[in-house]
C-alpha cells in the first residue's frame, strides 16, 4: 500500500469513525445519563435515513430534507420520552430491553407501511457531488469530506455543551445524583427529556447524513446498533469522550481490516473489542 | 307372485345400475379427474416479491398455454409466501407437503430458504423444482433424484465470465463480492476459468452481506490498478455499486465485469452509470430465438408487463414438470417414470433449448450481454451448453 492509498484509507476510516461516533454518542448519552438500555437506537438511525430519502424525494433538496428531518426526529424523541421512556427510569433493565425491542419491531413495521421494503438511494446534492483529485489514480468524493467536517463540528459542539455550559453541568450532575439536583429546584425531568430528544436526533441525523453514501435499506438500523454497542463497550459506558476514541479506533480497524485481510472483513471490529476488553475490562474511559 | 318377481327384478336391476355407476367411476377419478397439486413456495412480500411474482406468472402462463392443463392434467395451486426467511422454510415446506399433499413443490428465490427446502425434500422424498436459487449445493452435495433446478448454479455465469475476460486479454484482475455463499461461489467459478486460461486474480475482496459501504474497496482497487474487476452484486447493492464505481472515476480506467445479476432488474436505477457494462447470464434481451419472441408476446399480453429472466425460469419449471406428467398421463404415483421423463426432457425455453445434467441442473448456453439503453443486449454466446461440474453430487 503506497502512501497516497494509505492516506485515503485513513480518510475513509476517519469518516466512518466519525459517523459511528454520531450515532453512538446518542446511545451513550441515553445509557450513561439516564441508565436506559436502548435497543431502539439503531431504529432512530434507520428512521433518519428513510426520512432523508422520503423528504428529499418530496422537496428535491437534501439540505431542506435534513432540516425538516432534524425537527421531526427531535419531536419524535421528545414524545417517545414523554410517553414511554420516562416510565422506564425506575424499572429494571429487562423491562427496558423488552420495551425497546418492541420499538424495533414497531419501527420496522411502520417503515414497511409508509415507504415499503425496497432499497433506495439518495442523490448527493449537486454542489457536493464532485471529487478531489488526490493523486494520479485516486480521487476522493467531496461529500465524504463534508460528512467528516459536519461530524467534527458536532463533536466539538457536544463537548462544549457538556463541559462548558450550565445545561451541561446540570446534565452531568443529574447523571450522578438525580434527587440532589431535583432538590436544588432544577427541572430534571425536562432536562432528561431534552437529552433524550438530543440522542434521538443525533442518531437520526447520522442516518440522514449517511443516506447518500450507504443507501437506505430495511434492517440497516440493527447493523448499526450492534457496532454502536461495541463502540460504547470499548469506549467505556457513559463516556462521550470514550465513544469518540472508540469510534475512531473502530473506523481504523474496520477500514484497514477490509483492505488488508478482506476474508475477515466482518471480524476485525470484534477482535479489537476482545483485545481492548482484555486490557481494560471496563472500556478505555469510564463515565463522563 | 308376479308382483314378487317384479319387485326382486327391480331390486336386482337397481343394484346393478348402482354398481354399474359406481364401479367405472372409481378408476376414472384416479386417472383423469384428479387434479395435479402444485405447491408454490415463493417470496410474495419483501425485497424479492417482484421475483416471486414473475416466477408465478411464468409458471401460470405455461399452464394457460396448455389450455389450463399441464402435460394433460388439470392443475390446482397451493401458495405460501416464504418471506425469504430461512427460519420459516422447513415449516412452510412441510405445510405444503404434509397438509396440502402437493405433488410437486416449486421454490424458491433465496438460496438459504431453498437449501432448507432441499433438505425437507430429501427427507420426505417429495418432488422439488427450484426455479431460481443458485446455491451450488442444491445440485451438488445435496442433489437427489427428486430434486431439480431450472435456473442456474452460481458457478455457471461466473465461470463463463472467466473465459470472456481471459479472451479479452485481461491478465491481472481484482474480484469483489459479498461474503456469503452465493458470492463466494461466484468468485470461485470465475477464478477457476480465468486462472485456467492464464489470468491471475491478484486480490479477492469481500464485504459482509448486505453491506454497501464500498469506499475503502474502491480506493483499494484504484491503488492496485488491475487490468479489470469482476464483481458479484445484485438488487439494491448492485445499483449502488455500479453508481459508486462510476462516481469514483474508475469506470473509464478499469473495466468492470460481473455475472448478470449486476445489471438485471437494476438498469432503471443505475441509469448512465451502467452503460456499456458486460455481464454473463443464461438469458438476455434481443435473443434471436422464435420461442423467446412468442413467449415475450404472450407474457406481455397476459400480464401487461415485460417478462424477465425470472419469468422465463418459472415458465420452464412448468414445462419441465409437464414433460414428466405427460409421460405418466397424470398419474403421479408412477414416480420413477415421472422422474425419468423429467431427466431426459429437452426444454424448449425462451433462453434456448436446454437439457438437464446428471445432477438435474440445466446444461445451457451462457450469453455475454452488454448494457445498451435500458437493456442487456446479447453480444455473443460466452459458453455453449455449459454444465455445472456438480462437485459432491453422488447420484
Amino acid at each position: 500500500m503506497d502512501l497516497t492509498t494509505f492516506l485515503i484509507q485513513l480518510l475513509n476510516a476517519l469518516q466512518y469513525g466519525l459517523l459511528l461516533f454520531l450515532v453512538a454518542s446518542g446511545l451513550t448519552l441515553i445509557f450513561g445519563i439516564m441508565g436506559i438500555i436502548n435497543l431502539a437506537h439503531g431504529s432512530f438511525y434507520m428512521m433518519g435515513a428513510y426520512m432523508a430519502f422520503a423528504l428529499t424525494s418530496a422537496t428535491g433538496n437534501l439540505f431542506v430534507a435534513i432540516l425538516l428531518g432534524i425537527v421531526l426526529s427531535a419531536l419524535i424523541g421528545f414524545l417517545l420520552e414523554w410517553g414511554l421512556f420516562s416510565r422506564l427510569y425506575k424499572r429494571d433493565h429487562l423491562d427496558q430491553v423488552l420495551l425497546t425491542y418492541g420499538l424495533i419491531l414497531m419501527f420496522e413495521e411502520i417503515r414497511s407501511m409508509i415507504v415499503g421494503d425496497d432499497v433506495h438511494g439518495v442523490r448527493i446534492p449537486e454542489m457536493l457531488s464532485a471529487s478531489v483529485q488526490l493523486s494520479e489514480t485516486l480521487s476522493y468524493p467531496v461529500y465524504r469530506l463534508f460528512m467528516s467536517a459536519v461530524c467534527i463540528v458536532l463533536a466539538v459542539l457536544m463537548y462544549w455543551l457538556i463541559r462548558h455550559t450550565r445545561l451541561g453541568m446540570m446534565i452531568r450532575a443529574g447523571s450522578s445524583n438525580r434527587e440532589m439536583v431535583q432538590s436544588l429546584g432544577i427541572n430534571i425531568d425536562l432536562i432528561y427529556r431534552l437529552v433524550f430528544a438530543l440522542g434521538v436526533t443525533l442518531a437520526a441525523f447520522a442516518g440522514m447524513l449517511a443516506a447518500p453514501v450507504s443507501s437506505v435499506y430495511p434492517g440497516m438500523g440493527n447493523q448499526v446498533l450492534i457496532i454502536c454497542f461495541v463502540v460504547v463497550v470499548i469506549g467505556g459506558v457513559g463516556s462521550v469522550w470514550g465513544a469518540l476514541v472508540a469510534a475512531l479506533l473502530i473506523g481504523l480497524a474496520d477500514t484497514f481490516g477490509k483492505v488488508i485481510i478482506p476474508d475477515f472483513a466482518g471480524l476485525t471490529v470484534y477482535l479489537l473489542m476482545a483485545v481492548v476488553l482484555l486490557w481494560r475490562p471496563e472500556g478505555i474511559f469510564r463515565r463522563i | 307372485m308376479s308382483h314378487e318377481v317384479n319387485r326382486r327384478q327391480f331390486l336386482i336391476s337397481s343394484a346393478a345400475v348402482a354398481a354399474g355407476l359406481a364401479l367405472p367411476s372409481a378408476p376414472l377419478f384416479a386417472q383423469g379427474a384428479r387434479k395435479v397439486r402444485v405447491g408454490l413456495m415463493l417470496p410474495y412480500t419483501g425485497t424479492y416479491a417482484a421475483l416471486g411474482n414473475a416466477i408465478t406468472n411464468g409458471f401460470k402462463l405455461a399452464v394457460e398455454q396448455g389450455g389450463g392443463k399441464l402435460g394433460g392434467s388439470e392443475v390446482e395451486y397451493f401458495t405460501v409466501d416464504d418471506e425469504s426467511d430461512p427460519a420459516k422454510a422447513p415449516e412452510n415446506a412441510n405445510k405444503l407437503i404434509k397438509r396440502d399433499n402437493v405433488d410437486v413443490l416449486v421454490g424458491t428465490v433465496h438460496s438459504g430458504v431453498a437449501l432448507a427446502m432441499t433438505r425437507v425434500a430429501r427427507e420426505t422424498k417429495s418432488l422439488l423444482i427450484v426455479p431460481n436459487a443458485g446455491a451450488d449445493e442444491i445440485t451438488g452435495p445435496l442433489c437427489a433424484p427428486n430434486i431439480f433446478r431450472t435456473s442456474f448454479s452460481a458457478w455457471q455465469p461466473a465461470y463463463a465470465m472467466g473465459n470472456v475476460m481471459a479472451e479479452r486479454k485481461h491478465k491481472n484482475v481484482v474480484t469483489l463480492s459479498w461474503k456469503y455463499s452465493f458470492g463466494e461461489q461466484s468468485v470461485a467459478g470465475f477464478k477457476e476459468a480465468f486462472e485456467k486460461a492464464g489470468g491471475k486474480v491478484v486480490k479477492e475482496l469481500y464485504l459482509p452481506f448486505p453491506n454497501v459501504e464500498f469506499q475503502p474497496y474502491l480506493t483499494e482497487i484504484a491503488a492496485l490498478k488491475p487490468d479489470a474487476v469482476f464483481v458479484f452484486f445484485a438488487g439494491g447493492g448492485a445499483v449502488k455499486f455500479v453508481k459508486d464505481y462510476a462516481a469514483a472515476g474508475l469506470k473509464s480506467t478499469i473495466p468492470l465485469y460481473g455475472s448478470g445479476f449486476l445489471t438485471d432488474g437494476t438498469l432503471e436505477a443505475q441509469g448512465e452509470a451502467a452503460e456499456g457494462l458486460l455481464t454473463t447470464l443464461h438469458y438476455a434481451d434481443g435473443l434471436d430465438i422464435p420461442k423467446d419472441k412468442e413467449f415475450r408476446a404472450a407474457y406481455a399480453s397476459a400480464f401487461k408487463m415485460q417478462p424477465d429472466v425470472y419469468a422465463v425460469q418459472g415458465y420452464d419449471t412448468a414445462q419441465l414438470f409437464a414433460a414428466g406428467l405427460a409421460a405418466v398421463k397424470g398419474d403421479v404415483g408412477k414416480r420413477d417414470e415421472l422422474i425419468k421423463a423429467m431427466e431426459s426432457a429437452t426444454i424448449d425455453s425462451p433462453r434456448g433449448k436446454f437439457t438437464l445434467s446428471k445432477a438435474h441442473n440445466p446444461v445451457q448456453d451462457i450469453y455475454l450481454r452488454k448494457v445498451e439503453g435500458k437493456e442487456n443486449k446479447v453480444v455473443s454466446v460466452a459458453a455453449k451448453a455449459l454444465a455445472d461440474p456438480a462437485r459432491g453430487c453422488r447420484m
